[in-house]
Formats: structure tokens, sequence, C-alpha cells
């Protein structure tokens, strides 16, 4: 009784994202754990990735009634080879020998295993962007790439008149006016010979054809006259489409305050802060360049591994830092060659006679080469350096700065500058 | 149960996994059907075939239709009853996707399926797990799934295993007949999804998915071993459904009648009525219909999960039974075959290889060992059976003196249709099996010191082994015997379950968690009490009423 064979392999696979989702949602809180601890121990350049998961079995097994270990019982085995009745047998350890009804209750033991699952990409991206508190906008954008270029893509039937293209619509007007035409053309040609062989002299018969003839030739003329010169259908437009584009290379300066004061929770703070401007910076540049500066009194270029990991003590000279920048940009980064970015992260803890010259040196120096210069605050109170930045940003647009104790708060550093790149998109 | 996986291993661990994880069968009837009368032998063969069946490794449709119908005419000749076949074909991916519902072409949406999934997937990508070549559901028509990865002869192994052996099971046994419904099970699935997805846009999911956790914790105790289920229609059982919550709401009410008695029927309520009046092993039933603060919606829910329990509560009685009735069969089948010259020899030695490596039994202590191998038990003793008819040994006569010699065929499908594992093993096992198996019992008491060789394989343990091995098999055995014990209808409304303790052994620590969610359906506190031999309270866990109930 074979009532049919149904090949369901077009019929759609991934049934269980719906369940994914589910389980995902259930376990948040340890994936955001997990996110953050993978985002700690990656490089900024290394965010965009998905990651391993380890969810310890016990949190995710679903408990039922079972028998634990102790009373007695019976299990029967395959493949006895020296038993025989009465045969004492050492208990071995760690438990129970396993029969029937143990298989679920081990399952939700004490077994240190993890669940591992693999987050995709997106998903981890997901996570972190929900950790910055990111409006959806933004979001859309970060994870897309809405810098557009136009490019020509051939011809199309529609357009605006301003994109018409004469020449292509008038040679198309022509091969429209000699197709049309070419019936009734060679009858005509046809016609007008057989009139020119008729003889001078014409009896009454082949007066009557020519009279035939003739109105015929003028039926066609007519019918020729009739085909239009220029028809809507021949209207050619240029056609241009806009793709995306990463349009040029960027550098991005992280500076960063190293002194004693920079505990971990701060310094990961700025992390976040940094890689919020990189994930920024790759959608809109080909290349981008990362640029390390650490300073405490001195100011030092690092690699990434450097930068996170050290710790100086001693005073804060946050001036020496932009001297650095402004060094290397002279140095490396033409600022008609290179987007320069920067972003700055301190405690605000700042030598005092310092903070004014940081100010002239953004004024005069560096922020006329920036694109965007974005400083963070990883603490409360409110320093001289403090003081003098906030000048600074009443008369800068690109200059933004915030106070930030929460990776929720990081965004709005940021703000202007979405804001800005979403107009211009 | 219904599934083949690649290597013996890998299937004692699917079918010694949570119950529900196996991709499932099963259903009822109205009433039950006569049975068929039975030929006392096979009818007899056709002529032999000029040619055999192409044998390419590539299936197409054509192929597969060629094949089925030769099995399906052996399978007639065989006697075999089944439903009409639905062969789907499908991908891996797919195949994972059905793994993680439980084996059913719909289900509810649940985190704990895509727990299931994710790690399904992660080990099949890893390859540290084969997938099933096949899932088979017991609906009407009966579903096969095919894997496209499967060759020819994969599929014709398939299809004699799933399509014809599982297939005359379902249809068949009469667990299968009493529980289940095999025409509304889709129907009911497809139900269940759109309401519990209804459920979640109006309530919100965590709402929902509280509810099924709960619900979930608790199925194995939502089954009727007794009662035999009502079995009605999609349609009746959607009209009902308004009036039943309805009637429900009231009846709950009822119960939890805070108004004081009228004076002049004083005396009656002196005496402290007991509820329940008798002791209720389906808990989940028991709180549909009486837990205080459940809302209509949230009774539904319980009653979803509870039917699709007891859907698959006879799949977990008949393990050995049913794999080892499909095995024989595709065993059978394909030999039959083969003899009758459809079969190349190619084709023969791919899919005895398949079966070589599913009927696989590890000794004990063997690096793969994880307990017997329902597939090798079954196949063993259903071939046994036919052994003993056609060629009984003094040793048969004694033991099986009713089967010694009769005509195969009967007896093999009484054997199938009339049992479940522990009836069947207590019934069918012989000395030879146990001795062709090397079986031994071990009993391991907690006041012992050593673990003790009870019986082997010899005369004085044969009995003793297929009783043990017959209890090992039982459901009332293998899980806790946890009923609803009492109410405190005039205290503080808390719940009372109770433990019987079987051979004194004691309840995992997960009962705690478990109490949990009683708690949580409840809507009060609940106590559990474990009950030794001596009907003495040894152990009891408390859980207090919930802080606010179920929103």
């Amino acid at each position: 009784m074979l009532q049919q064979i149904i090949d369901r392999r077009l019929a759609g696979k991934n049934k269980s994202i719906g369940n994914r989702e589910r389980f995902l949602r259930r376990y948040q809180g340890q994936l955001r754990d997990a996110v953050r601890k993978a985002i700690d121990k990656r490089g900024i350049r290394d965010v965009e990735q998905g990651e391993d998961i380890h969810i310890p079995k016990r949190d995710i097994s679903e408990p039922t009634f079972g028998h634990g270990a102790g009373g007695a019982r019976e299990i029967v085995h395959p493949g006895n080879q020296e038993y025989v009745r009465g045969d004492h047998i050492e208990r071995p350890q760690g438990g129970s020998g396993r029969g029937g009804g143990s298989g679920q209750a081990s399952d939700s033991g004490e077994g240190e295993d993890d669940f591992v699952f693999h987050l995709t990409k997106e998903e981890f991206m997901q996570i972190f962007f929900d950790d910055l508190a990111l409006p959806r906008l933004m979001r859309t954008q970060l994870a897309e790439t809405p810098e557009m270029k136009s490019h020509r893509a051939g011809y199309s039937n529609a357009g605006t008149p301003s994109n018409l293209s004469v020449i292509r619509s008038m040679r198309g007007a022509i091969s429209r006016r000699v197709a049309i035409g070419s019936g009734s053309r060679a009858e005509l040609l046809a016609l007008e010979e057989r009139l020119a062989e008729l003889p001078d002299v014409l009896d009454a018969a082949q007066e009557l054809a020519k009279k035939e003839i003739e109105e015929r030739i003028a039926q066609l003329r007519a019918r020729l006259e009739r085909i239009p010169y220029l028809d809507p259908i021949d209207l050619r437009f240029r056609n241009r489409v806009r793709l995306p584009v990463p349009t040029a290379k960027a550098v991005m300066f992280c500076l960063m305050d190293v002194s004693g004061s920079m505990d971990e929770a701060r310094k990961d703070l700025s992390k976040r802060f940094f890689i919020l401007l990189y994930l920024f910076l790759t959608r809109h540049y080909e290349k981008i360049d990362i640029v390390f500066i650490r300073h405490h009194t001195q100011a030092q270029e690092v690699d990434e591994e450097n930068f996170f990991r050290a710790r100086e003590t001693g005073g804060t000279v946050v001036s020496s830092a932009l001297v650095l920048m402004d060094e290397i940009i002279r140095a490396r980064y033409s600022p008609t060659d290179w987007n320069i970015y920067a972003a700055q992260a301190s405690d605000g803890d700042n030598w005092h006679h310092d903070s004014g010259r940081c100010r002239e040196l953004l004024t005069e120096s560096i922020l006329p080469k920036c694109r965007y210069f974005a400083y963070v605050q990883v603490a409360d109170e409110e320093q001289n350096l403090w003081e003098e930045y906030a000048r600074l940003q009443e008369v800068q647009k690109h200059f933004a700065m915030r106070k930030v104790t929460q990776p929720s708060q990081i965004y709005p550093v940021f703000r202007d500058l979405f804001k800005a790149e979403g107009a211009a998109a | 149960m219904t599934t083949i996986v690649e290597g013996a291993a890998a299937a004692a661990a699917l079918t010694a996994e949570h119950p529900l994880n196996l991709p499932p069968p099963s259903a009822s009837r109205r009433r039950l059907r006569r049975e068929r009368s039975l030929p006392q032998a096979p009818l007899p063969a056709p002529p032999r075939a000029e040619h055999p069946l192409p044998d390419q490794s590539d299936w197409t449709f054509e192929l597969i239709e060629l094949y089925h119908e030769k099995i399906r005419a052996a399978a007639e000749r065989f006697a075999l009853d089944t439903y009409p076949n639905q062969l789907e074909v499908i991908t891996a991916e797919q195949m994972m996707d059905a793994y993680a519902s439980v084996g059913m072409p719909v289900n509810y949406r649940h985190w704990s399926y895509g727990k299931e999934f994710i790690s399904n997937e992660r080990s099949y990508r890893r390859g540290q797990m084969g997938l099933a070549y096949e899932i088979v559901i017991n609906s009407d028509p009966c579903i096969s799934y095919l894997m496209e990865e499967n060759t020819t002869a994969m599929q014709a192994l398939v299809i004699a295993h799933a399509a014809y052996g599982h297939n005359s099971f379902f249809k068949g046994n009469y667990l299968f007949r009493l529980w289940t419904d095999a025409s509304s099970i889709i129907d009911y699935l497809v139900y269940a999804r759109n309401y519990i997805a209804e459920c979640e846009e109006k309530h919100g999911m965590q709402a929902v998915e509280d509810i099924l956790d709960s619900c979930h914790a608790l199925q194995n105790y939502g089954v009727d071993r007794y009662h035999r289920p009502s079995k009605i229609s999609l349609a009746e059982e959607r009209a009902r459904r308004e009036e039943r919550l309805a009637y429900a709401q009231a009846q709950v009410n009822d119960i939890w009648r805070t108004l004081p008695k009228r004076p002049g029927r004083a005396g009656e309520g002196d005496e402290q009525k007991r509820f329940p009046s008798e002791p209720q092993e389906n808990l989940l039933y028991f709180i549909e219909k009486n837990a205080p603060l459940l809302e209509p919606w949230q009774r539904e829910v319980v009653r979803i999960v509870r039917k699709i329990a007891q859907y698959f509560y006879p799949q977990r009685q008949t393990q050995v039974m049913n794999e080892g009735w499909a095995t024989f069969w595709h065993h059978q089948l394909l030999n039959t075959l083969y003899d009758e010259g459809h079969l190349t020899d190619g084709v023969m030695i791919e899919w005895l290889k398949s079966h070589t490596n599913v009927i696989f039994q590890p000794p004990v202590g063997h690096r793969a060992y994880s307990g017997l191998n329902p597939y090798a038990l079954g196949f063993a003793m259903y071939t046994d059976i036919k052994r003993v008819c056609e060629q009984p040994t003094d040793e048969d006569r004694e033991w099986f003196p009713g089967l010694a010699g009769t005509p195969w065929l009967p007896a093999l499908h009484h054997a199938m249709r009339n049992f479940k594992d522990e009836s069947f093993i207590g019934q069918y096992l012989s000395p030879k099996v146990i001795r062709d198996m090397r079986l031994f019992a071990i009993v391991d008491d907690e006041h012992q010191d050593h673990l003790r060789v009870s019986a082997i394989h010899d005369t004085q343990g044969y009995r003793e082994v297929r009783e043990a091995l017959s209890r090992q098999y039982d459901l009332a055995t293998r899980e806790p015997d946890i009923q609803v014990w009492s109410v405190n209808l005039r205290g503080d409304r808390s719940l009372t379950l109770r433990h019987t303790r079987h051979s004194n052994r004691p309840l995992h620590d997960s009962a705690q968690e478990v109490l949990k969610h009683v708690a949580r359906l409840w809507g009060f506190g609940v106590n559990l009490e474990s009950v030794d031999q001596w009907g003495d309270v040894s152990s009891h866990w408390s859980i207090a009423p919930p802080e606010h109930s179920l929103s």
C-alpha cells in the first residue's frame, strides 16, 4: 500500500529556528557574559566573529523525577565472560552500574561537561549591541554599508528627461522606422517599377491599372508618412545604480590613560568605546589603520596587546599623548589622504597645568585635521580636563565627550557622528 | 525506537535517552479492529525473477517505487498489515529539524527543542554522530522519512524496516491500538502548535514558556496507565474546548468554595473529607482539573502536553519489541527478495553491513557498552521464536510447550500484537537467547559492600535472568512511583505527593527542582514524601508557595 512518495527536500529547512531563538532568549544572561568575556579576549579588529558559547550542563538540564543512587536493584548485562552465580564484584567507583532508569538521572547529574554551541557572527553582534544599548536605526546602519556610489548601468526605458540619451533614442527610432516600414516600402518600390514599365500610350485597361497603382502608391506613401519619427518607446535614458562602496582609508587613533587609577573595569569600558568607533569605521572605509597611544606622564605608541594589558603608575600628562598623535599625523597620515578619527579615554585625572594646553593643542593642531574626536571619561568626578574639554564642545561640532560608567552610556558619545552619517546616506 | 542509527552504540545512546527524544510512533482506532485471520504459512512465492532489480547506488524515484513494490508484495505474503505508506524524501538538515521536534513533522515551539537541535547539529557537524537513516511516524498514512544521502540499497532497507516493520507494529500492537490514534495525531499537533503560538501572542512568551517547562518536568507523570483515553476528532476537540475551559474553571472553583456551610448542614462539614478520595497517578491530569489558580489557557496547555505524553507512552513501553520487529522484518523481507532473485549481491552486502552494525551488542565492559541494545535483543528474540516453531529442541518443548512446532507466522504475529516489552520478555526470552547473549544479572544493594552476581546463563539462572530483565523493562520500576496523595483543603491548600519506594530506591536530587515546577502549576505549597517499604516517610521535600501566582 504505497500512498505516495513525496519529495520534501525543497520544503525548507530551519524549521527549528524558532526553537533556537527561544533557547537563546532563555539563556540571554549567560550569553551576555560569554560575549563580554569574548570581547575582552579579542582584538578590536576581530570583534566581528561568531563565538563558541559554553553553558554548564547543569544550568540547562530539565529536571524530571528519577531514581538516585542507593536502594537495591538487579540489572541484566550481556556478554558474561567469567562470572558464575554468587560471585562478588568490587563496586565500580563513581556509582551506579547503569541500567534502564539511570540514564536520565545521570544526564542531569553533576557532570561538569559544558553544553557548547556556536553563536553566529550576527547573533554575537546582536548581543554586543544590546549591551551598548544601540538604537535600532543605528544597528542597521552598522550592519549595512550605507556609503553609496552611483555607477553607470547601461540604459533603461524610463527615467528623467535630464538623463535622456539622445543618440541612443534616435538610433532606436531609426531602427524602428526601418523595421515597421519595410513591408510597405518594398511594395511601394515594386509598384513604382511597374508604373515605370508601363508604355507611354495606354489602352483603357492599362489606364485603369495605372490608376489603381497610383492610388495604391499614394496609400503606401501616406502610411509611411504616418510612421512617427520619434515614438515614446524609442526613448532611452542613461541608467545609474547606487552601489555601496567603502570609500577610502581612515586612521583611528586610540588614546588611553594608563596611569595607576585606570583599573581593569575602566579599561574594559574604554575598550568597548574603541570597538564601537572601529565598527563604525569599518562600514565606511576600505582600509583602516589603528594607532594605539597610551600615556601617563609620557606618551608611547604601542601594539594592541600592550595597550590594554600594561599598567603604569605615576602622574598623568594628557597633552603628551596629543603631541605624539600630532607628530604621527604629520609623519604618516596626511589629512589629505586619510580620514582621521580619534577616540580618547581617560579617568579625567590630569596634571592641572596641562589641561589648558590640551585644549589649545586640540583646537589649533588636531581638531582641524580630524573628522571626529570623541572623548570619554570613565569616572564620575569632573576635574579640570573635563572643564577645559567642555569649553571645546561648545564651539567644535566634531568634538564629542561623555562620562561613561556603563557600557550602555558609550553610544551617545558617537551620536552626532552616526546622526550625520544617517543624514548623508 | 524508530531510528536506525549507524552503529549500535549510537543506537543505544539514542534509545536510552529521554523517551520523547525518539521519533515516535503511535495511535489508536476508535474501536479495536478485529484481528485479521492469519495464514498459517507465508503465501507461495512467485517464480524466480529473471533479472535482479537495478542496483546503481544513486536512487531515483522510479527505483524507489520499483523496490517498494517488491517489498510490498513480499510483506503481503507474510501478512504484514500496515497503514498506507507515505514515503518522504528529506535532506540531512531536515532530518535534524525532525530530530529536534521529537521526530514529528510539526510541533509547538519550545526552547528545549532548540537545545536539542543545537546539540545534534553540533555533534553531527563534528562527525560524532551519524544521523538516523530514517524516522517513521505512527500516523495514518504512516509517514517514513528517507534521507537523500542514502544509497538505493539503504532506501530499500529503510522501506522494509520502517514502512513495513514499524508500520505493521503500530497498526498491530495492542498498546498502540488502545492508546493512540494514528489518524488524528498530525492534526492534533498542528492544533497544539497553533494554540501555543496564540497563547504566546496573547500572554507573552515568558508566561507560556514557564508553563511548558513545568509541564515537561512532569510529562512522564501525565499519562493514564489504566484508563483508556477518550478519542475524539479534531473538530470535536476544538468545539469542546471552549465548553471545557469554562466548565473546568467552574469545577475548580467549586472545590475551593470558601463560603461557609449552611448552619443546618454543619455536621457534614466537620468530618474532614479527604481529597482526592484516592491517590491519583496522573499528576498533570490532576493539576489540569484541580489546580486552583491556573487560568483556562494554562489548563489547555497542560492538557496539550499531557495528550502528547500519552501518545508517546506506548513507545516507551515497546522499545525492544518495536525495534526487534522492524529489524526482524527487514532482514526477513530482504532475504526473501534475494532468494527470489530480485536483489543483487552488492545490494545484499550493503544492507547486511548496516544491519550488522545495528544489531551489534558490545559486551559489558566494552568501551562502547551502554546497556542492552534493544535492536539486538529484539531481533534475537523474534528470530528465536521462529526457530522454536520450526526446529524445536527438547529444551524448547519443555519451556514453550504451546509454541514449539506450531506454524511460525501466526506465532510471531501473536507475539507482536499482545505484549509490551516487560511481558514479551517475561514470556518469550528463551534459554538459548540467554546463552547466546551471555546474559547475567547483578544485584546492587546499598547495604552490601560488593555487587553480587545473582544469576547467569545456567539451568538455575534462566528463569531469574528472565524475570530480572522483564522487570528492567517495566516502566513502573524504571520510573519512581509518585502519586497525588492529598490536598490540604481547609488549611494552606498545599498539595502532597507521595513517592512509594520500590526496592528502597531513593529519589534523585532533581526532585527538589521538579517540585518547584509542581508548585508553580499548583500555585500553593507542595510537599513530597518518600515512603519506604514499611510505610514510613523516610525523606521529605517541600516547597513554599510561590510568591505570586502564575500570571
